[in-house]
């Protein structure tokens, strides 16, 4: 009983902090520091090192906002949700930003009121197999036990597949990525889907790699995007500007080493004014003028981040794919900084 | 033919023969064996049964983990060193990654200079529990068994030091009127008491407390409650919600046997509520829906809430054994009270509780067994527990992912430690406390 008491006091504390408004910028802002909702544990995504410093791909998204509004990139407090969390933890506000590998989906945008504030990384599902399986397309799987995780968009993409091509297939329930794994590697299913940078990731980690297939098809579009709360639109704003910064500083050639130089000498009127030398944008979303310029130094551009997270260079071994540059072929496109 | 009998010489035997070892079969271990494994066919065909199954895990557990890896970074490197070691295709376990972020599964993401302070913690509780226990400790440490909530927190979360002195002052306000009015009006001290309690908690613990922190800023690092993980916060949730759990469990059982009808009725509807509604939906309702209730801003303390709620949870379960513990006491055990003249409370706590507690400890143990298991449970709100939180973040790394077993065998040893002194002690306690004679 004695602590119930004690820590309710602590409690009231708490509450005496007061009614917050709706503007989750401000709150940020007086808060000092931002709640970004992350996956508990996703190779290169979202990850724990063995210190607890947060890095990985969607890791770098939250930085990247909480530079843009505080100025500083490990002002995160980063909050572990889990599949079924995430969307209450932001409705309910105990998170400002969900940066957790998120489908941007039709329901989830409308009916679950989110905002998605842009797409970070393209994926999209798809099998991996055994090798010895002798399959080689996914139209072949008719009769499969297939691997799924619940609780996700690959779990309907999947049913609507073999619908779609008339297949049956045996589903086998697993509940997180390494569950999958051990099922797949120990016989328990044919094939294993989930979206490709999962495949290749989880494949990589194998002991026999190359025995394994990741079939060409993909099923599904997976749109994964930062999201905010439905309503708060200024705080969207600052979200979908700062993914855009970043995509935006890849296509003109402004990096972390670099973004000091091109500010001051840049010659280009459109990377002057996404780096605050010229123009007024920074005010036009209630930050400072320097906003895009912390984040660059801050993070890198998303080409930076990419490699350094789930790129070639990384055991991931992620290709850039639909996640390259509008200029390279892929569907990256930030919207003009005018 | 008659006379071949008279031929025969008579011989009597005049020492007895040396005691012979009895048969091979009737001894030793043939006989265990015999009588133990091999009694009849059906028996027979069991054990042959038994024997293969054993010998079939054996025969994968044991090569597995004598090929274990104690020394490498990534789980590549492990699969390299058992390769060289022990050839192509053999198996082994990878323990070392164990050894690698053995902090992570203990501490969680605590601050690694601070590592001294849950360690100080978890020794300071068991110079706490000493005198709770084992009788053969002095009662005087008792005051330290009191004490120590307040310093655990202290030591735990950090921050002023305030804080718990000024909690802890709520108490000594509380004793101090029901002391001065319990001569006059032994119900109204009591309420007074609470009442006082609780405004100095609510409207006078907060002034003070700052007005305290600024003459004397006397602080801890202060470090907060998304940095707990693995067991430090498996054994934060679990001391706690079990040391709270027994004595409200104890209330709602007495409350269910009471004669006063607001009070059996709350009860009823209390434990009844509780134990029909899984732990998972309250830890739920206590990290998502309590937000939607409380102002935006608030600074409700995850870890509180989830102690809460495995708090409740399990005082319904233990209101339940200890109500099997009272039904189980003889009447006249109620009666024999009534009849010396004792009042209520005195009949409870010389006379009724100390048996019915003795009756329940099998029952309250295993649930206390089962409520230090269940804090795993909080990996659904986002906590970090060791089994699965701290595992995923682990697996999550490129070093460490396709690691499957190792952790869940590490972590499963560790509860395995807890959970058997939990069950020894409880079988101590019982073979000390035994009273009849059977």
């Amino acid at each position: 009983m004695t602590k119930t008491v004690f820590f309710g006091t602590l409690t009231v504390a708490g509450l005496a902090a007061g009614l917050a408004s709706a503007a989750t910028l401000d709150d940020v802002k007086a808060r000092g520091e931002l709640n970004c909702g992350v996956n508990p544990g996703l190779v290169g995504f979202a990850a724990p090192d063995a210190s607890g410093t947060w890095a990985g791909f969607d890791v770098s998204l939250c930085r990247a906002v909480a530079a843009a509004v505080l100025g500083d990139p490990q002002k995160v407090r980063f909050v572990p949700t889990t599949a079924e969390t995430r969307f209450t933890a932001l409705a309910s506000g105990e998170i400002d930003l969900l940066a957790r590998n998120t489908t941007w989906t039709f329901s989830r945008d409308t009916d679950l009121s989110m905002d998605f504030a842009g797409v970070n990384y393209y994926d999209g599902q798809g099998f991996m197999v055994r090798q010895d399986l002798g399959v080689t397309s996914a139209k072949e799987l008719d009769g499969a036990t297939v691997c799924i995780q619940t609780g996700t968009t690959t779990e309907l993409n999947l049913a609507d597949y073999f619908t779609a091509n008339g297949m049956t297939y045996t589903p086998v329930a697993i509940q997180s990525n390494a569950e999958g794994e051990q099922q797949y590697l120990a016989g328990g299913c044919d094939a294993y889907t989930t979206d490709i940078s999962g495949l290749a990731s989880t494949r990589a980690a194998f002991a026999d790699p190359e025995n394994h297939v990741i079939l060409p098809e993909v099923i599904s579009k997976e749109p994964l995007g930062p999201a905010v709360r439905h309503g708060d639109n200024q705080w969207g704003d600052v979200v979908r500007w700062t993914l855009n910064a970043l995509i935006a500083a890849e296509e003109y050639g402004v990096t972390a080493a670099n973004v000091e130089d091109m500010a001051a000498n840049s010659p280009n009127p459109e990377i002057k004014r996404l780096l605050g030398t010229e123009g007024e944008l920074g005010a036009m979303t209630g930050l400072d003028n320097d906003w895009a310029k912390r984040v660059i130094a801050a993070t890198g551009n998303y080409g930076e981040i990419f490699s350094a997270t789930i790129g070639e260079e990384t055991p991931i071994g992620l290709a850039r794919g639909l996640n390259a540059q509008w200029t390279q072929g892929g569907l990256l496109y930030a919207q003009p900084f005018r | 033919m008659s006379e071949t009998g008279t031929q025969t010489v008579r011989f009597v035997r005049d020492t007895m023969l040396p005691e012979a070892a009895p048969p091979a079969s009737q001894s030793g271990a043939v006989k265990w064996l015999r009588e133990n494994l091999f009694s009849g066919w059906l028996n027979t065909i069991l054990t042959i049964i038994g024997a293969l199954v054993l010998f079939q895990i054996l025969r994968g557990l044991v090569p597995w983990f004598a090929h274990s890896v104690w020394n490498a970074q990534t789980l590549g490197e492990c699969r390299q060193i058992i390769a060289e070691t022990w050839g192509e295709g053999a198996r082994g376990a990878c323990l070392a990654v164990v050894r690698d972020r053995w902090a992570q599964w203990t501490f969680g993401f605590y601050p690694a200079h601070l590592y001294w302070r849950p360690v100080l913690a978890l020794v300071l509780l068991f110079a706490a529990l000493a005198p709770i226990l084992f009788s053969a400790v002095p009662r005087r440490l008792m005051a330290f068994s009191a004490l120590f909530p307040f310093v655990g927190y202290y030591l735990l979360w950090g921050g002023t030091i305030w804080t718990p002195v000024v909690a802890l002052a709520g108490f000594v306000v509380g004793y101090a009127v029901w002391r001065a009015l319990a001569r006059r009006n032994a119900l109204a001290a009591i309420l007074l008491a609470l009442v006082a309690a609780l405004v100095w908690w609510l409207l006078l613990a907060g002034p003070v407390e700052r007005a305290l922190a600024q003459v004397a800023p006397l602080a801890l690092q202060s470090v907060r409650s998304s940095s707990f993980g693995g067991f430090v916060l498996a054994l934060t949730i679990g001391v706690s919600a079990i040391s709270l759990s027994l004595p409200l469990g104890i209330m709602l059982a007495l409350g269910r046997q009471s004669d006063m009808f607001l009070i059996k009725t709350l009860s009823v509807c209390f434990i009844e509520f509780i134990r029909g509604v899984p732990l998972i939906t309250l830890l739920f309702t206590a990290s998502l829906l309590l937000n939607y209730f409380l102002p935006p801003g608030t600074n409700f303390d995850i870890i509180l809430r989830v102690i809460i709620m495995v708090t409740l949870f399990a005082a319904a379960y233990i209101a339940e054994v200890i109500r099997g513990g009272l039904a189980a006491l003889p009447r006249g055990q109620y009666e024999a009270a009534d009849a010396l003249g004792l009042d209520y409370f005195q009949a409870q706590r010389l006379i009724v509780l100390p048996q019915a507690l003795k009756i329940s400890i099998p029952g309250i143990v295993s649930t206390f067994i089962g409520l230090f298991k269940d804090t795993t449970l909080v990996v659904f709100v986002g906590l970090l527990d060791p089994l699965k939180g701290i595992t995923d973040a682990v697996r999550a790394s490129t070093d460490w992912k396709g690691i499957y077993w190792e952790p869940y065998i590490f972590v499963g040893f560790i509860f395995f430690l807890f959970c058997f002194g939990m069950s020894r002690y409880s079988m101590y306690l019982e073979r000390r406390l035994k009273r009849d004679h059977r």
